[in-house]
């Protein structure tokens, strides 16, 4: 079984439109959303949901006010600046507990936060894991790693090829821990400026936590000449560029329709992906 | 005015939006624009300014000293966040785990522990025509972006307007950029993702008590869903920008909306002026400035 990471840096690049693609085109896999605080794959995919789970992630302070003897030690030592006039603002609480350990009275409590939840779903492209971070919550980054493990998990049981991942944009905690561990990172880019120094970064957190990575160039014809820069940037890089997909507003259309491109469109967009999955799976696969 | 410049889906238009507003805007007076996604900070690509100053920013680690710490495995118990250990007559520290709350330091009872910063990026100053550019930067490796997004918004200035370019998403960074915004001006596409997408960062605001409006970038591309859900909703749409190729090969090359086509400065001056009208509205948190933050918080929610 191996696991391949779509990633992008920059926003709006084409992951989830690639990654449902390959949901069409792969044979014997899992698919894991993993951008769980925007999570969109499931439009593509239409899931039907199997199971549901809560996720209990961290805490917020909450302070008794019966209890309290406004002696303000709290306030003083949270460094997060959560607590003003006695009452904890829940946005910026980070759960430490350095209030309700310090608290001389005993006036704080902990409670557990329900932080979103988390489903495993069936599609008629194969299973699929994927999640929802509740509003304004922490620790997308501990969702995302119970969205892979347990995409593992399906695909060891169901003895599955591949576990196909769509990554969040970014380089911080959550696409760290959809990247960590994984066999190959496909990095999704565009030639606009914007893209080119976001591809830089992801592609340098892809060796930081030494992933090998390919890359793609989507829409690689709304400007050639920053096309050509990234592929001769990639060759430096000794990175290989992998394919060039046009602009084609057959994308966008699919994606209204509520289908994956390829099973949409016959157009040179399909054949590029195609080719695409061919690659990034023989490169899975030696 | 503190606007900030959010989406939910990635790549709809945040920062060629930040950025034209921001040059809009500075033809007459001086601006502030706060680069917080400082994951992928892309403003200076448009804004090219000249960096004045740039400091790295620390969080706080702890530090055992062996000789005085007798192994009770107080710190241990109050690490929320587990990155800290003790096992066998040794004390592990895990500093990707850290928050940096500084409990184990205080409470400590053998004042073993002291604090080292650990660097997880940089903040930069700049200046630009009449913009000053703030922008922060993670390291690679490093996983929290909020203690650096607070860097940055240290910086704000009550003198000027200020414009804040947040990152795609709705977790803690999202949260923390956009958190005390005056008004938060969501962009989106005509398309089910950027619907979606806008649907969850319009859940944020209401629970941050922050006012929005939409801003509906390709339009032409997609569907009429946003225009409905955002009527149903009522969230005024306050920009629209067609498909327009030009508009993406200026953007392609870096060069700012406002620059390459010019008739664009005007409206982009309209819309922040739009926007400033809505802030300022009794009840908004504009209106409420000089309150203490949490008698805001609790009007707001009051409010909505």
């Amino acid at each position: 079984m191996k696991e391949v990471v779509v990633l992008s840096g920059k926003g709006g690049t084409g992951k989830t439109s690639i990654v449902a693609s390959f949901a069409a085109l792969a044979q014997s896999k899992v698919l894991a959303d993993c951008d769980v605080d925007a999570a969109d794959l499931y439009l593509l995919l239409q899931p039907q949901t199997k199971q549901e789970h809560e996720f209990w992630s961290g805490q917020t302070a909450y302070i008794d006010n019966e209890k309290c003897n406004e002696c303000g030690l709290c306030q003083e030592v949270c460094r997060f600046g959560a607590i003003e006039n006695y009452l904890v603002d829940p946005i910026s609480c980070e759960g430490c507990g350095f209030c309700f350990q310090i608290c001389p009275v005993d006036a704080i409590t902990m409670r557990e936060n329900m932080s979103g939840h988390w489903f495993v779903s069936e599609t008629r492209y194969g299973p699929l894991v994927h999640a929802r971070l509740g509003i304004a919550q922490e620790n997308s980054g501990k969702l995302v790693a119970l969205v892979r493990q347990n995409a593992k998990h399906i695909a060891e049981e169901g003895n599955l090829g591949y576990i196909i991942v769509d990554g969040p944009p970014g380089i911080g905690c959550a696409v760290i821990s959809s990247l960590s561990g994984a066999d190959l990172a496909l990095l999704i880019t565009e030639p606009t400026l914007s893209g080119m120094h976001d591809l830089d970064r992801v592609l340098e957190l892809c060796r930081y936590f030494g992933i090998p990575a390919l890359v793609c160039i989507n829409k690689y014809d709304i400007n050639e000449k920053n096309s050509r820069q990234i592929e001769s940037y990639c060759a430096n890089q000794k990175v290989e560029v992998v394919s060039l997909i046009p602009f084609d507003n057959v994308v966008t259309e699919a994606l209204v329709n509520g289908l994956p491109v390829v099973e949409f469109s016959d157009g040179r967009v399909k054949q590029e992906i195609y080719n695409l999955w061919r690659k990034v799976s023989e490169r899975l696969t030696p | 005015m503190i606007l900030s410049v959010a989406s939910g889906k990635g790549g709809t238009g945040k920062t060629l939006i930040a950025t034209s507003l921001a040059l809009a805007l500075s033809e007459k007076d001086k601006v502030q624009l706060l680069d917080c996604d400082v994951e992928e900070p892309n403003v200076d690509i448009f804004i090219r300014s000249n960096v004045t100053q740039s400091y790295p920013v620390f969080i706080p680690i702890p530090k055992v000293d062996e000789a005085k710490c007798n192994y009770c495995g107080k710190c241990a118990e109050v690490c929320a966040y587990n990155a800290i250990a003790v096992v066998n007559k040794k004390v592990l520290i895990f500093p990707d785990l850290c928050h940096g709350c500084g409990a184990c330091s205080y409470l400590c009872p053998e004042s073993a522990i002291t604090e080292e910063g650990q660097e997880i990026g940089i903040v930069e100053k700049g200046n630009s025509g009449n913009i000053e550019l703030i922008q922060g930067r993670l390291t690679i490796g490093q996983l929290m972006a909020p203690p650096i997004i607070r860097e940055v918004k240290k910086h704000v200035s009550f003198k000027t307007e200020v414009i804040i370019d947040v990152s795609p998403g709705t977790s803690c960074p999202v949260v923390e950029a956009i958190k005390g915004s005056d008004f938060c001006l969501l962009v989106t596409e005509p398309t089910p993702f950027g619907l979606n997408d806008l649907s969850l960062a319009v859940e944020v605001v209401r629970e941050l008590g922050i006012p929005c409006g939409v801003v509906i970038n390709r339009a032409g591309i997609g569907d009429g869903k946003v225009e409905e859900y955002c009527g149903k909703q009522n969230i005024p749409v306050l920009l629209t920008i067609p498909l327009d190729t030009r508009i993406a090969s200026f953007y392609s090359r870096g060069v700012p909306l406002v620059n390459g086509i010019p008739e664009w400065r005007g409206r982009f001056v309209k819309l922040f002026e739009e926007i400033k009208q809505k802030a300022t509205l009794p009840g908004s948190p504009l209106s409420l400035r000089g309150l203490s933050r949490a008698k805001r918080g609790n009007s707001a929610k009051q409010s909505s």
